[in-house]
């Protein structure tokens, strides 16, 4: 059976299994997502979003759609994957299901906690019901799917004037205790009016098996609040992620979205800001760094709806052996928003023969008073500075790392917290198969 | 020290240089000096190694040991230094990270321990101290947005820092105003010993009144075609190159 079909005869199940009870309103969303699903399924290269991504490597997998959680995970096996050396908040999924013994959440000050709990609890129904699904791309088929099977995920609400006061790190790992395997987390995360959060996010393989993961995310980032956000993209070859995240800004709000994408098999990120707002600041870093066939995909868009609202994009990208990369940057800046101010830059550096990078800037620019522009390198490593750094005694390998190193520093620059940006240079440094005598 | 024996050099099939000997000892200044297009920045690229060019005959000998298959960076670590025309800018990598790798690259390939980082600072103060440079300017990226005096002078930085055998200069001089050129003249000049050697390499004879060379070449289509003491860079200056040919 074909995994399109296999998940829409599937659906009457998980709906059924009623374990959680669930209001209505969020069966009717899983119902019409289910109906989306099945009418548009997979995207296919015919689909001008899907141009240089292909899914068809992933379809053929007969995935098992709700693994068993593996019982004999301990901290021990995971603990590699955590940034120990911080306080934070840990939401924890083993094969999808939420491991409340390796977690650590909150009630406290804000709820730091999951999807499952929220939906079942009236507590919550508000927040549920005026949040949930309201953001996602209903043209994303992958998202609809998600969406058809809402289940589990993180669920982080930050009442106003709250600033969170450790990062939250959400990990979920698959086990691989089954060959197969499809995850769909769903995170839902509002943050309320002066309040900041740091949250880390992380998809994880602990075996050769094979795994999917759909996961979406909707952040509602509300008047003055602060978001910075971080995906670590660093797993195996046989693990694919398609991540579809979605961020709705209010006025003098700023959300900025990093993304660390080093290993996988395929990786598509779908990062979409919506303003609803003056004066919102967006961020969007990015740095690829790829070797083997890995093929990451960063498709972005910014919204700009609203007069003197910014957005700052920068992405690059670094690409051996038979690895693919695609940036596609939308940025729409309509009719109202004037005095935008929207800066693109895509840099890339191809170093084998075998790699490709497609990139495709889109401007659509419908105001007449606004500052755009944007970038878009692609080069090799410059021999000249190769030669110039080995005659002073630097090895023609360190003096490459040292290159590349430094082309992609301005986006770990951007990261706010230490010990995470100390990571994401080792992990740099173990990508490129180097040790650097210093940070830089 | 050096010695270059019937050296020959092909850029993409093209011959630069057609037979060059040359040899210097330990504590000799030389001066290469020759019109444009006459081989000198070649002849300072083949000794310190630069793949771009074939070396089709001839050796680079240096303390007896050939060069010739040498990578760029085991020749900088058996003492060879050579300052850029045109120094290259790396964004990203701060004048301190840069010597600070290339000073324990070069300790690593002798056998040595890293410097420890308190030595390391006081080295890179007091080189910097010599060559006039200002604190601020070691945490900027090199080279970039540097002035032609700032890039020169930077140079010298590193050489002070690596301390060579043999220092190749190649048209250190060329972007510098009087009062740049009298530092970088006095930062060479004290770097200066019984044990190492400097190879100039200019157009001008401008810099030889700060750096007094024991030697004189002129280098003309490939060839050295007069040598003889510093009286002849003032021959030069008067005559041209015309002379010679």
């Amino acid at each position: 059976m074909e995994l399109k079909e296999k998940l829409v005869s599937s659906f009457l199940a998980f709906e059924n299994k009623g374990n959680i009870d669930l209001d209505s309103s969020v069966h009717a969303l899983r119902l019409k997502a289910i109906h989306n699903f099945e009418k548009d399924g997979f995207p296919t290269k015919r689909d001008e979003e899907w141009k240089y991504t292909s899914l068809n490597p992933l379809l053929k997998y007969d995935f098992s759609l709700f693994p068993n959680a593996e019982k004999s995970v301990g901290f021990k096996n995971i603990e590699a994957y955590l940034i120990n050396d911080i306080e934070s908040y840990t939401l924890i999924f083993i094969d999808g299901v939420f491991s409340s013994f390796m977690s650590e959440t909150t009630h406290e000050d804000c709820d730091v906690c999951v999807l499952s709990s929220a939906l079942a609890r009236p507590k919550y129904k508000m927040v549920i019901d005026n949040y949930l699904n309201t953001i996602t791309n209903k043209n994303n088929s992958l998202s609809e799917l998600n969406t058809a099977f809402v289940k589990e995920g993180a669920f982080i609400n930050i009442p106003k004037n709250t600033i969170v006061p450790k990062p939250i790190q959400i990990i979920n790992f698959s086990t691989g205790s089954e060959k197969e395997v499809l995850l769909q987390p769903r995170n839902l995360i509002v943050v309320g009016e002066n309040s900041h959060v740091q949250i880390i996010e992380r998809h994880q393989n602990l075996s050769k098996n094979t795994t999917l993961t759909n996961s979406v995310t909707e952040i509602f980032v509300h008047k003055r609040a602060i978001v910075d956000y971080y995906k670590i993209q660093n797993d195996t070859n046989e693990s694919s992620l398609i991540d579809s995240t979605f961020i709705s800004q209010k006025q003098q709000s700023v959300a900025s979205v990093n993304t660390f994408s080093f290993g996988g098999k395929i990786t598509r990120n779908n990062l979409e800001f919506y303003h609803e707002g003056e004066d919102i600041t967006s961020n969007l870093n990015g740095i690829s760094i790829l070797n083997d066939k890995q093929h990451v995909d960063n498709h972005t868009l910014v919204n700009h709806k609203f007069p003197n609202c910014e957005s700052h994009e920068l992405y690059k990208g670094i690409y051996a052996d038979k690895s693919v990369g695609v940036f596609n940057g939308k940025v729409i800046v309509q009719q109202d928003a004037q005095k935008t101010n929207a800066f693109q830059q895509n840099n890339s550096i191809l170093i084998d023969d075998g790699a490709t990078i497609n990139s495709k800037p889109q401007l659509e620019i419908f105001a007449d008073d606004v500052k755009c522009s944007h970038g878009c390198t692609i080069g090799q490593l410059d021999e000249s500075a190769l030669f110039y750094m080995q005659s002073r005694g630097i090895p023609k390998k360190e003096a490459k790392a040292l290159l590349l190193y430094a082309f992609g520093n301005d986006v770990v620059e951007k990261i706010k917290i230490p010990q995470l940006k100390a990571l994401i240079s080792k992990l740099i440094a173990k990508k490129l198969n180097v040790q650097l005598g210093f940070e830089l | 020290m050096l010695e270059v024996k019937n050296l020959h050099a092909n850029i993409n099939g093209k011959e630069i240089l057609k037979g060059i000997n040359l040899e210097i000892k330990a504590g000799e200044v030389h001066a290469i000096m020759g019109p444009n297009g006459s081989g000198k920045s070649t002849l300072a690229s083949v000794i310190a190694g630069k793949e771009d060019f074939e070396v089709t005959e001839g050796s680079v000998v240096l303390n007896g040991e050939d060069l010739s298959d040498f990578a760029p960076e085991v020749r900088a670590h058996k003492g060879v230094f050579l300052s850029f025309q045109y120094p290259i800018e790396i964004p990203g990598v701060t004048v301190t990270n840069f010597i600070k790798t290339a000073i324990n690259e070069t300790r690593k390939a002798k056998g040595m321990a890293e410097l420890p980082a308190k030595e390391m600072l006081q080295l890179i103060r007091e080189k910097a101290d010599l060559l006039e440079i200002d604190r601020k300017f070691l945490s900027r990226s090199l080279n970039e947005g540097f002035s032609g005096g700032e890039k020169k002078r930077n140079e010298i930085f590193q050489m002070a820092m690596l301390e060579p055998q043999l220092a190749i200069l190649d048209e250190t001089d060329s972007g510098l105003d009087i009062d740049a050129l009298k530092v970088v003249a006095n930062g060479v000049n004290k770097l200066k010993s019984e044990k190492n050697a400097v190879l100039l390499i200019t157009h001008y004879q401008r810099l030889l009144d700060y750096i007094v060379p024991d030697f004189v070449h002129v280098l003309y289509n490939g060839k050295i075609v007069k040598s003889g003491g510093k009286e002849l860079a003032y021959e030069l200056e008067e005559k041209g190159y015309d002379w010679l040919k």
